[in-house]
């Protein structure tokens, strides 16, 4: 397959158009992200549909909350940084302990916004969202996965926020795959010497790490965990009893993210070799998106190298017992 | 709606709010007594909603954003059959639905609070989509004057105004004090309702214990921006030694102090009937 690149907000924001024109109870609601989320076009053509709520991320989720008490389905579209943090006791106590049919969308996460700072990296949006009950986490990680998360939610009754990126991101999948389903974590790979579990953009480098491994001998599984919440257990659980070691791969802070979901399962579960991938605990330094990627191991280049030690460490404790 | 003689029905709402804090030894006493006027003049005499059918599309929308006042909200609803009566005797119990704080499980809650400063914002989202709805729905959000320091609140009272949210009305329980004492020592709130005109609210102040005045302002004309009604009030009222008394905001009154208590909101509830005054609602 050819190799197209599209943004994961240009997806969310086209398909919610799409959804929005036959379905009047979508409204999409901003903070003075309209740009930022690539609305431009929804809000043109359906104003009707479409609420401004200036710079007040607070006020941005319980008028929101509010709305559901009229049957609409208000997808909050909002820079992940601020829609996880600035907001978050909104998101815990109007929209998940409401119960109220609220859709988050968080755009330009992870270090997306890589220059301008730690300020505009969402690297805790997992961490803070998990320990909330009754919120289900989505990070699709492609345009074609987002389109189909975003039909999937609409149609969805309750909470869930969606985890989405800012520039053009490498297609996982062609379009028109069915590559969604709620909770159930999809191979994108297969392999029984280690496993390599990854969630959002960086799908895409592990499934591209998988092939360098195969060519070293070491057959990778990827496991695409587009569902933070609720985690894929068995999927999870199976990687630990068919191979050897487990890497998760995510660009979040290597707390309390996939990493940590996934060691919360292996842990108490089906103990396993684990070795989390993520953004390093610190102030991230300045760069673009694949800087700081790079930086951190987290493209193609990082996964390979971490896989290849974490095989070879595993495949010697098993030749020790 | 209905017509009722509005201080009878405060002083019995009193009555089962002092049962309810008595009998669970925890609650928010001050501020629920505060409120029993505002909490009778809005069930009893402007909104419409329908206790054999809570969740009725139609309906008025409430939302206690002083969710600590929660006794208050749940004799009215439970004097209205909302749900039994008798149910008030589990507030606070373990497994209860009638928690602490305001809560979906309980008919004719529209929302959780418990955070102070989200009703407004929760209230003004709600205005929003009835008009985006087409909803003759009105919709009244109780604020203490001890969360009006929450930012939260200016964002809602600032969109309210932008989108001319004349379905919104706003009531601040103004009884000057909050859990550490004088709500003007804490923090200053005043000028409190030049505020409220400078962010495009229209505003009226009245005495939150008079029912001509609150059911008058409640029921106002829509004048095309938001309302707010400034209900000057008085913490812990009705009950002599709790009135005026910041430390009352979360007291539970001793076995001695019930007796009390309760015998002076008896005396109010038979001067009460004596008069026969009504609530007429329009
Ligand atoms: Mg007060």
């Amino acid at each position: 397959m050819e190799q197209a690149y599209e943004a994961t907000r240009r997806a969310f924001s086209q398909t919610l158009l799409r959804l929005a024109k036959n379905n009047r109870h979508i409204v999409a609601m901003t903070s003075d992200s309209r740009g930022s989320v690539t609305l431009n076009a929804y809000a043109e053509e359906l104003p009707e549909q479409y609420i401004e709520m200036g710079i007040a991320e607070q006020n941005l989720v319980s008028a929101a909350s509010g709305l559901t008490s009229f049957g609409f389905v208000p997808f909050v579209c909002s820079p992940a940084c601020f829609l996880s943090m600035r907001s978050i006791e909104q998101v815990k106590v109007d929209v998940a302990y409401s119960a109220t049919n609220v859709k988050l969308i968080g755009i330009s996460a992870g270090v997306s916004y890589g220059a301008l700072g730690m300020s505009h990296h969402s690297l805790q949006d997992f961490a803070v969202m998990r320990a909330i009950p009754n919120l289900a986490i989505i990070a699709p990680c492609d345009a074609v996965q987002t389109e189909a998360v975003t039909e999937v939610i609409a149609a969805f009754q309750g909470p869930v926020y969606v985890r989405l990126g800012r520039n053009p991101v490498s297609q996982v999948y062609a379009p028109g795959t069915d590559c969604f389903q709620w909770g159930k974590a999809v191979e994108l790979a297969v392999g029984n010497d280690v496993t390599i579990i990854a969630t959002g953009e960086v799908v895409q480098a592990a499934v591209t790490a998988a092939k360098q491994l195969r060519q070293q001998g070491i057959k990778a599984r990827v496991l695409n965990m587009h569902t933070i919440k609720p985690l894929d257990n068995e999927a999870v659980l199976r990687a630990a009893r068919e191979t050897r070691a487990i890497i998760t791969v995510e660009e979040h802070s290597v707390m309390g993210g996939l990493g940590g979901a996934v060691a919360e399962v292996l842990g108490q579960h089906q103990p396993c070799p684990l070795r989390i991938m993520a953004i390093a605990d610190e102030v991230t330094p300045s760069g673009s998106q694949s800087e700081l990627l790079a930086h951190y191991g987290l493209d193609a280049a990082g996964i390979t190298a971490c896989v290849t030690g974490v095989a070879r460490e595993a495949a010697r404790d098993r030749a020790f017992k | 709606m209905c017509a009722v003689n509005g201080s009878r029905k405060a002083a019995e709402i009193r009555k089962l709010v002092l049962d309810m804090i008595f009998h669970a030894g925890s609650g928010h006493i001050g501020g629920s007594l505060s409120a029993a006027e505002i909490l009778v003049s809005l069930y009893y005499g402007t909104m419409r909603v329908d206790p054999t059918n809570p969740t009725w599309p139609e309906r008025d929308r409430f939302i206690l954003s002083k969710g600590h006042s929660v006794e208050v909200y749940y004799a009215v609803l439970a004097d209205l059959g909302f749900f039994p009566r008798e149910e008030l005797d589990t507030f606070c119990q373990f497994g209860s639905r009638l928690i602490g704080h305001t809560n979906t499980k309980v008919p004719g809650v529209e929302h959780n609070t418990g955070s102070l400063g989200h009703g407004l914002s929760v209230g003004m989202g709600m205005a929003l989509g009835a008009k985006r709805a087409h909803s003759l729905s009105r919709v009244f959000v109780l604020m203490g004057d001890g969360e009006l320091t929450e930012g939260s609140v200016w964002e809602a009272a600032m969109a309210a105004a932008h989108y001319k949210l004349d379905n919104l009305t706003a009531i601040i329980d103004r009884n000057g004090l909050q859990i550490s004492g004088p709500t003007e020592n804490v923090m200053q709130l005043e000028p409190l309702a030049d505020k409220w005109r400078a962010f495009g609210w229209h505003v009226t102040e009245v005495s939150g214990h008079d029912f001509d005045e609150l059911v008058a302002a409640l029921n106002a004309e829509k004048l095309g921006k938001p309302h707010l009604v400034l209900a000057k009030t008085t913490k812990g009222k009705g009950i002599s030694f709790i009135e005026n008394q910041a430390h009352w905001h979360h007291g539970v009154p001793s076995e001695e102090q019930y007796l009390q208590a309760k015998a002076e909101l008896e005396a109010q509830w038979e001067e009460a009937s004596g008069v026969g005054a009504g609530i007429r609602s329009n």
